[in-house]
């Protein structure tokens, strides 16, 4: 049985009076691939920015590598493609390469050693080609990958991605799950996937945590996928219809 | 000019000051307008002469020469730089209202001091619009000793600037301090319009900071390229600027940010034309 790197333990957070997450416990496997999923507003993404480190936990304990959340020094273990990467400034004048140098945290690095990894990120999702292009020029399915590969380029253990595929086009949504799970079976990164968007990630993820506000499932998507669509919609905590996917 | 570089102490200060502010200033520039934070220079500068004008009322009525103008517009610039990261602490969602909050105080402190420093004298209108002459040599040492701080930082901390300028969010997690990186910054900031506003003056301040910023992101192809040409940019403007202002006796404000301009338009035209160029050449797929 893997360790769990993220230990999430009875964790309550309130904004303004009012619960957005309650009765949180789970652990994230070292190896595997999670999605959690959830209707809007359901408290996703306060969960994954809490597991961050950069919303201050109010209630609970987490764990990330057997530290407290609050003591724990990232320094490149786990990493994040944000909800908002790719509604940066499109004008912002950096080039692919400077981009993923972003995601180098150590000083120590030579500068042929930086290039290196940078390379070998950028491999990783198919990229290698555009390393002097300017960011701004890509196509948003193109910058998402660039960001995976800023996100990947420090080795982490764990990543996580919130709603990555959004402004991302349907054909290109498959490649990049494929991309992602690539990245989990190939380099043994442990991957958290925040999606809206159950049926598409249920064929990648390992394990399924649906969460509205408190967690109503956690465990094995294909069990979660035989289930009645009335007992899917309790657990999941909203009305559901799944839209089958063609891979 | 040259002859007269050599000749007068003052002249020559300017000149070396000129050098130095065309380096930091589209230095530090650069980031503030990638961080769509280009009204923070006008903001700062007003508040710096409110510092300028109190320096000025303080040695008229008290004739304090321990600190002269120059010092207490530094000291106003770094306050004011500090109430305006306090302010867009308290205004999370309306950030930018920080800006005219400060540049009214400036504003009206500066009237205030003037008005009680016994109003407009040749003094305050070198502040306004810059001088060729104005910079002593205990100034010329506090403008390299600010040169040099601003300079050893952004080398030490390019890495995290370009980085919290880019994703703010991305940085934090990490492990980037925010909070720290962001506070050095604005004390660059005001330290940085300090120094300018002996060359090019408050109102023209800004367009120091901007101006080569905007002319070099037309050009470069990353984010290195525009730091470069920013300063190239800055230089050619200062370096122009001045010897024109000094032959036709017009405070240098106005000619560096003329210069300024011309190679703004220049740029834009070079690069309208390049593309009507490439245009043309891809026309056997017309028609």
């Amino acid at each position: 049985m893997s360790k769990p790197i993220i230990s999430v333990k009875n964790v309550l957070h309130r904004y303004d009076q009012q619960n957005v997450l309650e009765h949180i416990n789970f652990d994230i496997l070292k190896g595997s691939f999670v999605g959690l999923v959830g209707p809007n507003g359901s408290g996703k993404t306060t969960l994954i920015k809490l597991i961050l480190g950069i919303e201050k936990l109010q209630k609970g304990q987490i764990f990330a590598f057997d530290h407290p959340i609050q003591k724990f020094k990232n320094k490149g273990r786990i990493s994040y493609v944000s909800q908002k990467s790719n509604s940066f400034n499109r004008g912002f004048p950096a080039t692919v390469k400077e981009v993923v140098s972003m995601g180098i945290i150590s000083n120590q690095l030579s500068k042929k050693k930086k290039y290196e990894q940078i390379i070998h990120a950028l491999t990783q999702v198919n990229m290698e080609h555009y390393l002097n292009r300017n960011i701004g020029d890509l196509s948003g399915g193109q910058q998402q990958r660039i960001f995976i590969a800023r996100a990947i380029v420090s080795q982490p253990e764990l990543l996580i991605l919130d709603e990555p595929t959004v402004g991302v086009d349907s054909e290109n949504v498959q490649h990049f799950y494929q991309l992602l799970s690539k990245l989990n079976k190939k380099l043994g990164i442990t991957l958290v996937l925040v999606s809206h968007d159950i049926g598409a990630i249920t064929t990648y993820v390992t394990d399924l945590l649906c969460l509205n506000k408190s967690i109503h499932y956690h465990g094995n998507p294909g069990d979660f996928e035989n289930m009645p669509d009335e007992q899917r919609s309790t657990l999941y905590g909203h009305q559901i219809h799944t839209i089958t996917h063609d891979h | 000019m040259l002859e007269a570089l050599l000749k007068f102490e003052l002249l020559r200060n300017t000149f070396y000051t000129g050098l130095l502010v065309g380096l930091i200033a589209p230095l530090l520039g650069t980031f503030i307008v990638v961080r769509r934070q280009s009204m923070i220079a006008d903001g700062l500068s007003h508040v710096t002469l409110a510092g300028l004008a109190f320096g000025l009322f303080m040695q008229k009525k008290y004739t304090l020469l321990m600190f002269t103008p120059f010092h207490t517009g530094i000291a106003f610039s770094i306050i004011g730089a500090l109430i305006i990261e306090n302010l867009r602490d308290v205004y999370k969602a309306f950030q930018e209202i920080a800006i005219p909050i400060i540049l009214s105080m400036g504003v009206g402190l500066s009237i205030v001091f003037i008005a009680l420093a016994d109003g407009i004298n040749t003094n305050i209108f070198s502040y306004l619009f810059g001088s060729v002459a104005a910079v002593s040599r205990s100034d010329l040492y506090l403008i390299i000793t600010i040169s040099l701080f601003v300079l050893i930082m952004i080398f030490a901390l390019y890495q995290k600037l370009f980085a919290l300028s880019f994703d703010e969010e991305f940085a934090k997690v990490s492990g980037i301090q925010a909070k720290l990186i962001h506070f050095i910054f604005i004390l660059m900031t005001a330290l940085v319009i300090s120094a300018s506003i002996r060359i090019v003056g408050v109102l023209l301040v800004s367009a120091l900071m901007t101006l080569p910023v905007a002319t070099s992101m037309r050009v470069a192809k990353s984010f290195k390229q525009t730091i470069i040409y920013s300063i190239i940019y800055g230089e050619i403007a200062v370096i122009l600027g001045l010897i024109s202002g000094y032959y036709f006796e017009i405070p240098p404000g106005g000619t560096i940010v003329i210069v300024s301009s011309l190679l703004l338009g220049l740029t834009l035209l070079y690069n309208k034309v390049k593309f009507k160029v490439a245009l043309k050449k891809d026309d056997h797929y017309a028609a």
